[in-house]
């Protein structure tokens, strides 16, 4: 029989224990994942972001978008038949931050590329009520007017590639003229029609 | 999963369990559990001492329960790393069930309605039918076509009877299954500023709207030059193209000298999404038939 007067008095020790007993659950259920191919292994013929769809996910950060709308579909029925095949682990290896969200306000967007045309896009994100009046979403007029000016794409790119996201020498040397002066909004209707459109391995119901 | 981080996960999960196990009933007081004492643990803050009580019985119970829980579940699920559980459960396989339930139980509805024709759909005793494909329509087709169908601007009106591809079952079914990519070549540069004011002026006097005649007229031979392998001589679409008619002052972007002049300006470059892959045959025959019975 231990007293707990013995760890209660004893801070470093009490340290150890508590370290010890929450890193449990982190040892079982997180690092084995570190090391398993389903999770550290893109799925076959994944294509990296272009430079254009990569500030439009910076874009689509910054507006937090992600707060509202979850990248994750799960694999019930419900959300299948509506939002395609369930997301698996292995589609997100090159996300950095991934943005599987946790919260829907408005719908799961992981595989919304190529469902609505980009005329769509454009309008709903100028002034979502002009396409659904019921739409609670808010307006997002200022990507009309602001332009890209493409200085940091290339760095973002080398940084992700120190990631493990393989862009080539290439795409970073010409990530910033293939952005330059494109508009905001442009940015975020390329990376929504990239979403789910980055591989074609459930394109089928 | 290799045969090392499968052992990982067990013997840590399992050592985690029994380790609360142990702490729980290494530190029982050796007393009845319901018993209290007068024995206090032996410090006081300004009087106040702290009884040294053993842990309620319902407490320490529940801490009991929730370690046989653990283990059953560990025991019935897949937990303990390549151990499948008793129950054989997965995530992927609960799905699967799902999916052939509703299959099992809505193909035959599905079925049924698949051997009508759309003109079958549309009398009133498969009124069901039309009701299936109208909450499709409202998940599917509603955000850009309006949830009556009436569309908004860049996106077309079902509920009239003008249709950039025809109107006809094969026509609205083609539309739904495989997308439609409109492409009306810009003509700024070919035209020039007065070349489009004239166009506009033209396009105006096909449906007797208002315009300037003489500014039409001189835009005339042009129209039949650039414009009639699309819309026709007459300016009445083709549907073959996807052209509209030019002629019945029905608008898919703005009927107004300005609205006319920027479509003739820029282009349009309207489109409609392919949903093959995301809905049925027998899914799309069901909404062919709602939107054919929008216009009737």
């Amino acid at each position: 029989m231990i007293k707990h007067e013995t760890i209660e008095k004893n801070v470093g020790l009490m340290a150890v224990l508590i370290i010890l007993v929450i890193s449990g659950g982190g040892l079982a259920e997180i690092v084995p994942l570190f090391f398993k191919d389903s999770t550290t292994k893109p799925i076959e013929g994944l294509r990296t972001y272009t430079a254009l769809e990569l500030e439009g996910r910076d874009i689509y950060i910054r507006e937090g978008c992600n707060v509202c709308h979850t990248q994750m579909i799960r694999p019930f029925r419900a959300e299948t038949e509506r939002y395609g095949h369930f997301s698996t682990a292995n589609e997100h290896v090159w996300e950095h931050p991934f943005l599987w969200g946790s919260k829907r306000t408005g719908p799961e967007l992981a595989r919304v590329g190529g469902r609505y045309s980009d005329d769509w896009q454009r309008a709903h994100l100028y002034n979502p009520r002009d396409v659904v009046p019921a739409s609670k979403m808010p307006s997002y007029p200022w990507l009309f007017d602001r332009q890209l000016d493409g200085r940091l794409t290339g760095k973002k790119m080398e940084t992700l590639r120190t990631l493990g996201v393989p862009y080539t020498d290439e795409q970073i040397a010409s990530a910033g003229s293939d952005v330059q002066g494109k508009y905001e909004i442009d940015a975020v209707v390329a990376y929504l029609q990239a979403l789910g459109q980055t591989h074609s391995n459930y394109n089928t119901r | 999963m290799s045969a090392f981080w499968s052992a990982w996960i067990s013997v840590i999960t399992l050592a985690v369990i029994l380790g609360c196990t142990w702490l729980l009933f290494a530190t029982r007081k050796g007393q009845k559990y319901n018993e209290t004492t007068d024995k206090t643990v032996g410090h006081a803050f300004d009087g106040i001492e702290e009884l040294d009580n053993p842990l309620p019985s319902w407490w320490f119970k529940m801490f009991v329960a929730t370690v046989i829980f653990g283990l059953v579940y560990l025991l019935l699920y897949p937990g303990l790393g390549n151990f499948k559980g008793l129950l054989g459960w997965t995530s992927q396989g609960q799905w699967e069930e799902e999916m052939a339930y509703a299959e099992q139980n809505y193909a035959p509805v599905f079925a049924r309605f698949a051997e009508l024709s759309v003109d079958d759909l549309l009398q009133p005793e498969n009124a069901e039918g039309l009701r299936i494909g109208q909450r499709l329509f409202a998940n599917n087709c509603s955000v850009c076509h309006g949830v009556g169908g009436v569309g908004a601007y860049g996106f077309p009106n079902l509920t009239d009877d003008d249709w950039l591809y025809g109107g006809h079952e094969a026509a609205i079914k083609t539309s739904i299954t495989n997308g439609r990519n409109g492409a009306m070549p810009a003509w700024g540069d070919v035209l020039g500023e007065d070349g489009i004011r004239d166009m506009a002026h033209f396009v105006l006097s096909l449906s007797n709207a208002e315009h300037d005649a003489e500014s039409a007229a001189r835009a005339q031979p042009q129209f039949g030059a650039l414009c009639a392998a699309c819309h026709m001589p007459d300016g009445t679409g083709m549907h073959a193209l996807g052209a509209p008619n030019l002629t019945n002052g029905i608008w898919l972007y703005g009927g107004s000298f300005e609205q006319i002049a920027q479509t003739l300006r820029h282009g349009r470059f309207g489109v409609m999404p392919a949903f093959n892959g995301l809905l049925s045959e027998d899914q799309i025959h069901l909404i062919t038939a709602y939107v054919k019975s929008l216009s009737n």
